[in-house]
């Protein structure tokens, strides 16, 4: 699986590191850290952070 | 079996797009037809009182809706969204739904997500230059009708108002708000942060008329004014009123059994209670959260369509194959965001059940530095709002309310 976010939209919201905390973080100045390919078994909690993102920046491919 | 029966999904916005995907997720393989009445497949409606009111290159409804679709999982490629019509009438028994060209459609499960609608004022006077702000082409006609440092009077201090009035104050228009309840989101998050808030707003350019209510229009085709019940009249060029919505649910009407008082009753897995396999998703369902207190509530936040989806499709999913339904109970922790001007809130919980606030970091007098509140019931939390908070902690603050889901 590949996750890209569209960096350009991204507001920091950070819905999606409740969602998926393994794959998403927000780090200490504010700002959203991800793992551009992350372990299939995390598939159902990146879907349900691309769900959540209030701005729809988060695209999973593959 | 699943794979024969066939699902209406009454609604084309995100509650629908949700349902039928979660409706796949949770293993059902029989056509699946989202009926809404507008003409776009199902997009985002927030950015419409923010980024896209202000957007200068995206004016027009492509150019809106090319940066407000949703992505569709593939797992919907098949699903068929039959749009640009109004479903009118529904006969669960018969298991019928009527579309306004008088044309029929028969289902075997459905999900309602017919979502909400602006409320209008009922007031004397012209009409014209009066706008609500939900749909794409609300917005379009919003815009077209702003010229330079239009008069704007918004009516309406809630969420939508207040967005909307930043945004257009942030445009260069002059915007008054009038509210005839108490300062702005008073109801949802207590009258010191709304006072603060107020405040702040008023420093950015924004004039709030606070208690008196709206008596009519003024102007002879179109509005100039609007004319308040204290005997005041607010010269405008625009009014947008932004004074809360009303449940699509008319179309459901007639079918006994159903509780259609306040969108529409559902039992705690969103089955619609006085109907088999029928649930219902979205800020039309009233359905008990066991988080705080078990009283059916319909909640109105951009996270619930998510949510309540998810729950609705497994539902509907084992009642038409006939299996159990889930025993976990459903508990979702509402969350929300707004942002207006240089402020960004963020809540957890369901702060408007609160009967104390307390202020636990910051000062009100400088809301940009970050304040966040605490709100108790009975000395019980039920919610959290955080202004300009770093969004690193908003974990912590959800997670306050996880220790609350019951789990039988």
């Amino acid at each position: 699986m590949r996750v890209n976010v569209d960096l350009a939209l991204c507001e920091d919201h950070g819905q999606c590191a409740i969602a998926a905390p393994a794959v998403f973080r927000i780090n200490d100045v504010g700002k959203l850290e991800y793992d551009a390919a992350p372990a299939d078994s995390e598939l159902a909690n990146v879907e349900e952070a691309a769900d959540v993102c209030p701005v729809q920046a988060i695209l999973i491919e593959g | 079996m699943s794979a024969s029966q066939n699902v209406a999904v009454v609604g084309g916005s995100l509650a629908g797009l949700r349902a039928a995907e979660q409706l796949r997720a949770a293993g059902h393989s029989g056509p699946i037809t989202v009926y809404g009445n507008e003409p776009h497949l199902p997009y985002n409606r927030p950015p419409l009182s923010k980024e896209v009111l202000a957007d200068p290159d995206r004016r027009t409804a492509e150019a809106m809706f090319d940066r407000l679709v949703f992505r569709r999982r593939s797992s919907v490629d098949d699903v068929v969204f039959h749009l640009g019509q109004a479903v009118v009438a529904c006969d669960l028994a018969a298991g019928t739904l009527t579309l306004a060209d008088g044309g029929t459609a028969s289902f075997d499960g459905l999900v309602v997500a017919s979502g909400l609608r602006p409320r209008r004022l009922r007031v004397d006077g012209p009409k014209r230059g009066a706008h609500v702000l939900r749909s794409i082409e609300d917005c379009v006609a919003l815009r077209r009708s702003l010229s330079d440092e239009s008069r704007v009077v918004v009516i309406g201090a809630g969420f939508i108002g207040c967005e909307t009035a930043a945004t257009l104050t942030s445009l260069g228009h002059h915007v008054v708000v009038i509210e005839p309840t108490g300062p702005p989101m008073n109801r949802v998050i207590g009258s010191a942060l709304a006072g603060a808030i107020q405040q702040h707003h008023e420093a950015h350019g924004i004039h709030f008329v606070i208690g008196p209510g709206v008596r009519g229009y003024t102007g002879s085709e179109r509005v100039d004014g609007v004319l308040l019940d204290d005997g005041a009249t607010i010269g405008a060029d625009v009014v947008v009123e932004a004074v809360g919505s009303v449940c699509n649910t008319e179309w459901l009407a007639g079918n006994t059994g159903l509780d259609l008082s306040d969108g529409v009753l559902t039992d705690n897995d969103l089955a619609v209670v006085g109907a088999e396999r029928v649930v219902a998703v979205g800020d039309v369902a009233r359905f008990p959260n066991p988080l705080f207190d078990g009283v059916p509530r319909r909640v109105e936040h951009w996270s619930m369509p998510t949510d309540t989806a998810k729950r609705a499709a497994r539902t509907l999913a084992c009642q038409l194959t006939g299996q159990a339904p889930e025993p976990a109970p459903f508990a979702p922790i509402p969350s929300f965001w707004s942002d207006q001007f240089d402020l960004r809130l963020q809540s957890f919980g369901s702060p408007a059940l609160a009967d104390e606030v307390t202020v636990e970091e910051g000062d009100l007098s400088d809301l940009t530095a970050g304040v966040l509140t605490k709100h108790t019931r009975g000395g019980e939390l039920v919610g959290s709002i955080a202004l300009n908070l770093a969004p690193a902690r908003q974990r912590t603050l959800r997670d306050a309310f996880v220790s609350l889901v019951p789990t039988s």
